[in-house]
C-alpha cells in the first residue's frame, strides 16, 4: 500500500480484521482504513462501530488510537459520528486521550469548513488552555487557531499570554517554538509588562534547540520593535547559536543557519566580524553551501581580514566545479572594489592558468571592476593587455570587446586583437558577440582611426552583405548610416555620456533597518529565493492580531467579527522585486480590478511621476517613454500582508472612449478588495496632484 | 504545520508515505522527486515550492526525509524535526538504510502516527513514545563485505574483549523487549569534529572544533546518571582554573533535561537518560587548538620533462606526510587529495607499503592516496607522477590545496575527557558502560 499499490479490494476484509484486540494489527488496519476510507465511503461506515466500541475501551492507548483514526477519515457524513466521542474524549482522565480529541476538534472542523462555528467546543478548547498537560495546551492553540482562521486565530489576551509565558518551561521544545510564534500576536500594554516578558523569554535565546532559539530571537525583534538596543542585545545573544548551526553536522541545518546569519547581516553587518573564519569553505560540502559561505565572507571583510579572505577565495578559484570558480572570482571582484590592488594581483594571477572558465570569469569580473570603480581602469587595461588568449565563451568574448572598446585607448594591442576577432568573424556562432564586436570596432575607431579603419570597412561590410542574422545586420546598417553623417556626428552618439559611477552600488550596502526582514525571519521564504518571500510576508501579516479586549478567557470576544471596517489602508514599499519576477506574477495573476482613473498622463518628466509615487509608497517598475502613443507603466505595492501589482494604460484601443484618461488593471497576491480600493484612491490623488500642479 | 511525510530512496522509490491532512493528492512525490533531481549543483535544494506547496527536505542515511507544508512555518523546525525523525528511526531500526526502513514500516508508521497528528508534532522524546510503540524491529544486518571495510571505532590492536564491538551500539533499542532481557548496556560517545585550515607555509590558519557529548542507553529505566568532566575543564575566553594546561572550549550547550547544579564546582553532568541517543552537551572551540594539529604536510611540486620534443610533460609530487599524534595512538581512514592540472592523463606512484592505495581521478582532477592505518609520532611519504601533455609553469598552481579525511579513535582535539560515570542507584551487575571518543575531520585543509 504504502508503494503505491491499491488494495483496496480488501476493504471487506479488513474491517472484519478491525475487530481484533491485539493492538499492533489494530494499528495497521486503522492505517489501511484511513487511507481507503474517502475511496470506501459505504464500507467504511460498517467499520465505524468498532471505532466507537474502542472509543469506550479501558486502556487509554486505545481509546486515543480509535479516536484519533476515526477522525482521520476523510469522508463527507463523518461529524455526526465523530462528535460525540470528542466531547467526551475532551474530558477524558487521560492526557493521551485529551490531546487527540483537542486536535480532533480540529479535523472535525476541516471536515466542514463552512458549518457555523461551535461555540461550546471553542468555550471548551479554551477552557483546556489550562491542562495540566502541556501537549493539550499546545493542541488547543493549534485546534483553536484552526477552527477560529476566519476571524483571524486563536486570541491572545493578557491572562494567554501570561499563563502561556509561565507554562514554558514544561513544554518540549517543539512546543516552545510553536507557542513563541503565537506570541508574537501579543502586544504588551505597557513597557513594564515588555521588559518582564523579555526577561521571562531571555533563557531561551541560548536554547540548545536551534529552532527555539531563533523562534525566541523573532518574538524579541518583534516585541522590541522600538528599543533598537534590545535587539541588539537579543541578536548578540543568538549569535552563537546561529553560528554553531552554521557548524551543524546537518547540511540543511547548515544552509538554514547561514541564510538566517545573512539575513541578520543586512543590520549588523559587524556582528559576525570576529568569526568569518566559520564562513570557510570545508572542501567536502555542497555547491549551494559553499555559493552562500563566500556571499557572506565578500561582506565580512575589513582591513584585518583581508589578506586572509583572500587567500581563502583564491584556493576556490581552481576548484573542479566551474561555477564554484567562477562564483569565487566574482567574489574577489566584490572585494576589490574596496581594496583593488590586492585582488587585481591574484586575479592576473589567474590569468595565467589559461582556462577557459576561469579567463573568462576575470575578464568578466574585470568588466565590472572597471564600472564600479573607474580607478582602477588603467591596471585593469594593463593586465588586459598583457593577457594574450582570449576567451572562448560568448560571454567572455563579449566582455573582452567591450573593454577594447570602452577603454581602446588605454590598450594599445586593441586594434590586433580586435582584427583576429574581425577575421574569425565567419565561423562565430553567436550574434551577441557580432554586435558587440560592431559597436566595438566604431568606438575603437573614432579614437584611433588610422589603424582601425581598414578593418571597420571589411567588418560592415560583411555583416551588410554576408550576414544572415537580422539583428547584427540592422546594427551594421544602423552604424553605417551613422558614419555617413560624418565622424562627429557619430561620436557624440557613440560615446555619449556615460552614467555617472559616483550614483552606483559602490558606496556599498546601508544598513538595512530590522524591521525590513523581521517579518520574514525565521520563515521558509528566505531560503527558497523570491517568489515565495512575497507570499512570506503574506502570511506573517496574516498573523496580525485581532483586537483583544478580552479582559477573561471570554470566547464571544473572539466570535466578533474580524476587523474588516473601513480603515485607512497603508502601503510599503517592502523589498524590491527584480524585473523577472513581476513579469511571472503579472503572468500568473488575474486582473482583479480595472478602473478608469479619469485624469489623464501627468505631462510631468519621468522621475518626478516616479519620485511622487514612491512618496505614497508606489514603486514603478518600467514605463514606456515619452509621448509613445500606447503608454503604459508598471507599478508595485504592498499593503498589509498583500502585494499589488498595476498597470497604468493611457489609449488602450481595448477600452474606447478613454483615450485620454489612463486605465489601471490591477492584480494581487492574495486578494485583498479592501487594499485594492485604497491603492486605487491613493494612486488617483497622486495622479491628480501631479496633473494640477503640471498645468 | 505539516501536510505529508515522506522518505524516499535515493532512486525515488517510494518507502514510507503518510498524508496527515489531505490537502495534497499523492502526486506531490513524484513532484519533489522530479524537482529534487532536475536541481543543478548550486541551486540549494533544502527548500522547493511546487504551486503552494512548499517540500522540505533533509537527506540522513541515503534517503530523501521530506515534509511538505502549505503554510509557512519556521524551517528550523521542520529542519531539525526531519533530523529528529531520523535519528528516532535509526534508535528503534539499529541502522539508517533503505534496507532497515523498508523492514521496519510498520514500525516507522507506528513512530510517526504518534509524533505528529493533523500536521502538528507532538512528541519526539523517547521516553514518552516507548509507551506507544507496539512492533518489534526487524534488524538488517549490513553486507557483510561492507562489514570488513569498516573499521569500528577501535583500533584492532585493542583487546576484543574488553571493547565493546562498534555495532553493539547499532541495534536497535527495543529488541529486548519481552525475550532474555538484552543486555543492559550504556554508550557515552565524545564525538569531535575537526575544521582546520593550514597555510602554505605549515602555519595554523584557522581551527575550529565541534564537539558533542552523546549518550546511547539500551537501559530499561535508568534513574540519574552522573557524568564527572575534567574538572580543570573551563568554559569562555576569561575563566583560567588552576595552573595545569586546562582543557578550555568557547561555549557549550547543554540538552534541556540535563542538572547543571554540579557543574560549576565539579563539573558534573546530572542527566537521566531514556532510551535511544541523545545528545546531553554541545560544546565549541574556535581558533584555537590545545595540541598541535594531528598532521603536517611537507609537500614538494615539481615540473619534469620527458621528452621535450614531443612536449610530453610531467608533474613530480612529493608528499611526506607526519602524524603529530602521541606514539601509542593511531589514525584510521586517512585519505588525502590532491589537486592536479587540468588534462592529466596518467599518474605512477612509489608508496613505502603495500596497504597504502592512490588513483588517478581525471573527473575530479584529484589523486586520491589512501593509508588505511597511520600510527602516532610516524612519517610517511609518496612520490606521485602524474603525466599531463602540454603542460605550462603556470599550471603547477593547480595543485593544492590538499584536502585530508581521518578519523582517530580515542582521541579528543580538546582533551575533554570523561571521568567517571556513575548510576544511581547503582544498578545490578548487569548494566555495561562504555565511554569512547572519537575525533573526524570534518574539514582538513592544507595549502600547498
Amino acid at each position: 500500500m504504502t508503494q503505491g499499490l491499491d488494495v483496496s479490494a480488501l476493504f471487506m476484509d479488513m474491517v472484519k480484521a478491525s475487530a481484533k484486540v491485539d493492538i499492533v494489527q489494530k494499528k495497521l488496519v486503522y492505517l489501511y482504513m484511513c487511507t481507503y476510507a474517502s475511496d470506501k465511503p459505504d464500507l467504511a461506515l460498517l467499520a465505524i462501530n468498532t471505532f466507537r466500541k474502542d472509543c469506550a475501551d479501558p486502556n487509554p492507548m486505545v481509546r486515543g488510537l480509535a479516536l484519533r483514526n476515526m477522525c482521520n477519515f476523510r469522508m463527507p457524513g463523518m461529524t455526526e459520528y465523530i462528535e460525540q466521542p470528542i466531547v467526551a474524549g475532551l474530558r477524558d482522565k487521560a492526557s493521551y486521550v485529551r490531546r487527540v480529541a483537542v486536535l480532533g476538534c480540529a479535523k472535525m472542523h476541516s471536515l466542514q469548513p463552512n458549518t457555523e462555528i461551535d461555540g461550546i467546543i471553542v468555550n471548551e478548547l479554551y477552557a483546556l488552555l489550562r491542562d495540566p498537560d502541556p501537549v493539550v495546551v499546545v493542541n488547543c492553540l493549534r485546534a483553536l487557531e484552526e477552527i477560529l482562521k476566519d476571524e483571524g486565530g486563536v486570541v491572545i489576551n493578557k491572562p494567554i499570554a501570561h499563563h502561556l509565558l509561565n507554562r514554558m518551561k514544561d513544554l518540549d521544545s517543539w512546543a516552545q517554538s510553536e507557542v513563541l510564534t503565537f506570541l508574537l500576536r501579543y502586544h504588551p500594554r505597557s513597557d513594564d509588562e515588555l521588559f518582564d516578558v523579555l526577561s521571562l523569554l531571555h533563557a531561551f535565546l541560548q536554547s540548545a534547540h536551534a529552532h527555539v532559539a531563533v523562534a525566541t530571537l523573532r518574538l524579541f525583534l518583534h516585541l522590541a520593535s522600538a528599543h533598537p538596543a534590545v535587539q541588539a542585545d537579543a541578536l548578540l545573544c543568538t549569535s552563537a547559536p546561529l553560528l554553531a548551526t552554521c557548524g551543524a553536522a546537518s547540511r540543511e541545518l547548515r544552509f538554514t543557519g547561514l541564510c538566517h546569519v545573512q539575513q541578520v547581516m543586512r543590520s549588523q553587518p559587524g556582528l559576525f566580524g570576529t568569526h568569518y573564519k566559520c564562513f570557510f569553505c570545508g572542501y567536502s560540502e555542497p555547491t549551494y553551501i559553499k555559493f552562500r559561505k563566500m556571499e557572506i565572507l565578500v561582506e565580512l571583510v575589513n582591513d584585518e581580514n583581508v589578506a586572509l579572505v583572500l587567500e581563502e577565495l583564491r584556493s576556490y578559484c581552481t576548484d573542479v566545479s566551474p561555477e564554484l570558480a567562477q562564483a569565487a572570482i566574482a567574489a574577489i571582484g566584490r572585494i576589490a572594489r574596496t581594496y583593488s590592488e590586492k585582488c587585481l594581483d591574484i586575479l592576473t594571477g589567474l590569468l595565467a592558468l589559461k582556462q577557459d572558465h576561469i579567463t573568462s570569469a576575470v575578464i568578466q569580473t574585470f568588466r565590472d571592476l572597471v564600472w564600479f570603480c573607474p580607478q582602477s581602469t588603467a591596471a585593469v587595461c594593463q593586465t588586459v593587455e598583457a593577457c594574450v588568449d582570449s576567451p572562448q565563451d560568448s560571454e567572455g568574448k563579449q566582455t573582452l570587446l567591450w573593454l577594447l572598446g570602452e577603454h581602446g585607448e588605454q590598450i594599445s594591442s586593441a586594434p590586433y586583437v580586435m582584427e583576429g576577432y574581425i577575421d574569425g568573424l565567419k565561423t562565430e556562432l553567436s550574434s551577441a558577440v557580432k554586435m558587440e564586436l560592431l559597436t566595438t570596432a566604431v568606438k575603437t575607431f573614432l579614437c584611433r582611426p588610422a589603424e582601425t579603419q581598414d578593418m571597420l570597412g571589411r567588418l560592415l561590410h560583411y555583416c551588410i552583405e554576408e550576414e544572415s542574422d537580422v539583428c547584427v545586420r540592422d546594427r551594421a546598417l544602423l552604424y553605417y548610416r551613422l558614419l555617413q553623417r560624418g565622424v562627429e556626428e557619430t561620436r557624440k552618439v557613440v560615446t555619449g555620456p556615460k552614467s555617472d559611477p559616483s550614483m552606483s552600488v559602490l558606496t556599498g550596502r546601508q544598513e538595512e533597518p530590522i524591521s525590513q526582514w523581521a517579518s520574514t525571519f525565521n520563515t521558509l521564504g528566505l531560503l527558497s529565493g523570491r517568489d515565495l518571500c512575497l507570499q512570506t510576508a503574506v502570511i506573517s501579516a496574516a498573523d496580525q492580531p485581532s483586537n483583544s479586549t478580552g479582559k477573561e478567557l471570554l470566547p464571544d470576544v473572539t466570535l466578533s467579527s474580524p476587523n474588516d471596517t473601513e480603515e485607512e489602508i497603508s502601503l510599503s514599499l517592502g523589498p524590491p522585486l527584480s524585473h523577472e519576477t513581476f513579469e511571472k506574477m503579472w503572468l500568473d495573476l488575474e486582473i482583479l480590478h480595472r478602473q478608469t482613473l479619469g485624469s489623464p498622463r501627468p505631462r510631468t518628466a519621468p522621475d518626478t511621476l516616479q519620485a511622487a509615487l514612491q512618496l505614497v509608497k508606489i514603486q514603478t517598475l518600467a514605463f514606456t517613454p515619452g509621448d509613445t502613443v500606447l503608454w503604459k507603466a508598471y507599478i508595485y505595492t504592498r499593503s498589509t500582508g498583500t502585494l499589488i501589482l498595476a498597470e497604468l494604460l493611457q489609449g488602450d484601443p481595448q477600452a474606447p472612449g478613454s483615450d485620454e484618461s489612463l486605465v489601471v488593471s490591477v492584480k494581487q497576491q492574495p486578494v485583498n478588495q479592501h487594499a485594492i480600493r485604497g491603492f486605487a484612491s491613493i494612486l488617483k490623488s497622486v495622479l491628480q496632484t501631479l496633473n494640477v500642479d503640471s498645468s | 504545520m505539516i501536510s505529508q511525510i515522506f522518505i524516499l530512496s535515493s532512486k525515488g522509490d517510494h518507502l514510507i508515505y503518510k498524508d496527515f491532512r489531505g490537502e495534497e493528492s499523492k502526486d506531490s512525490i513524484n513532484v519533489f522527486y522530479e524537482m529534487v533531481t532536475a536541481l543543478s549543483g548550486d541551486q540549494p535544494p533544502v527548500v522547493m515550492s511546487h504551486k503552494g506547496l512548499h517540500f522540505i527536505h533533509a537527506r540522513q542515511g541515503g534517503l530523501y526525509w521530506v515534509a511538505s507544508t502549505k503554510t509557512n512555518p519556521s524551517p528550523f523546525t521542520i529542519i531539525e524535526f526531519l533530523n529528529r525523525l531520523a535519528a528516532l528511526t535509526k534508535d528503534y531500526c539499529g541502522s539508517l538504510s533503505e534496507k532497515s526502513v523498508r523492514m521496519n514500516f510498520a514500525l516507522i508508521y507506528e513512530l510517526l502516527d504518534e509524533m505528529v497528528d493533523f500536521g502538528y508534532i507532538q512528541t519526539t522524546s523517547t521516553d514518552i513514545l516507548k509507551n506507544f510503540i507496539q512492533t518489534e524491529a526487524v534488524s538488517s544486518k549490513p553486507f557483510s563485505l561492507f562489514d570488513l571495510s569498516n573499521v569500528g571505532l577501535f583500533g584492532a590492536e585493542t583487546q576484543q574483549s574488553k571493547v565493546a564491538p562498534s555495532v553493539a551500539a547499532s541495534r536497535p533499542i527495543m529488541s529486548s523487549r519481552g525475550e532474555q532481557g538484552g543486555k543492559n548496556e550504556i554508550f557515552v560517545d565524545v564525538i569531535e569534529r575537526l575544521s582546520v585550515v593550514i597555510g602554505s607555509k605549515g602555519v595554523l590558519m584557522k581551527a575550529d572544533i565541534h564537539g558533542e557529548i552523546k549518550i546511547k542507553c539500551f537501559l530499561p529505566s535508568c534513574s540519574e546518571m552522573r557524568i564527572g568532566l575534567n574538572e580543570e575543564l573551563s568554559i569562555g575566553k576569561s575563566q583560567l582554573k588552576g595552573y595545569s594546561s586546562a582543557v578550555r572550549v568557547d561555549e557549550c550547550r547543554f540538552h534541556q533535561a540535563v542538572k547543571l547544579d554540579e557543574f560549576d564546582t565539579f563539573r558534573i553532568l546530572k542527566v537521566c537518560p531514556s532510551q535511544g541517543e541523545q545528545t546531553v552537551m554541545q560544546y565549541q572551540l574556535c581558533d584555537e587548538l590545545p595540541c598541535a594539529p594531528p598532521f603536517q604536510l611537507f609537500p614538494s611540486v615539481e615540473k619534469d620533462y620527458v621528452n621535450r620534443s614531443v612536449n610530453l610533460s610531467m608533474v613530480l609530487i612529493f608528499l611526506k606526510l607526519r602524524c603529530d599524534l602521541p606514539p601509542k595512538s593511531t589514525a584510521l581512514n586517512v585519505s588525502i587529495t590532491v589537486p592536479v592540472p587540468k588534462g592529466s592523463t596518467s599518474m605512477s606512484q612509489e608508496l613505502s607499503s603495500p596497504d597504502q592505495t592512490a588513483e588517478l581521478q581525471p573527473k575530479n582532477k584529484a589523486l586520491l592516496w589512501e593509508i588505511p592505518r597511520f600510527p602516532g609520532g610516524a612519517q610517511l611519504s609518496a612520490l606521485f607522477k602524474v603525466d599531463v601533455p602540454g603542460l605550462s609553469s603556470a599550471s603547477l598552481l593547480e595543485v593544492g590545496p590538499v584536502s585530508m579525511s581521518f578519523e582517530l579513535p580515542k582521541q579528543t582535539c580538546t582533551g575533554l575527557q570523561i571521568r567517571f560515570l556513575r548510576l544511581s542507584p547503582t544498578q545490578t551487575g548487569l548494566s555495561q558502560r562504555w565511554v569512547r571518543y572519537v575525533t573526524h575531520s570534518d574539514s582538513y585543509t592544507i595549502r600547498i
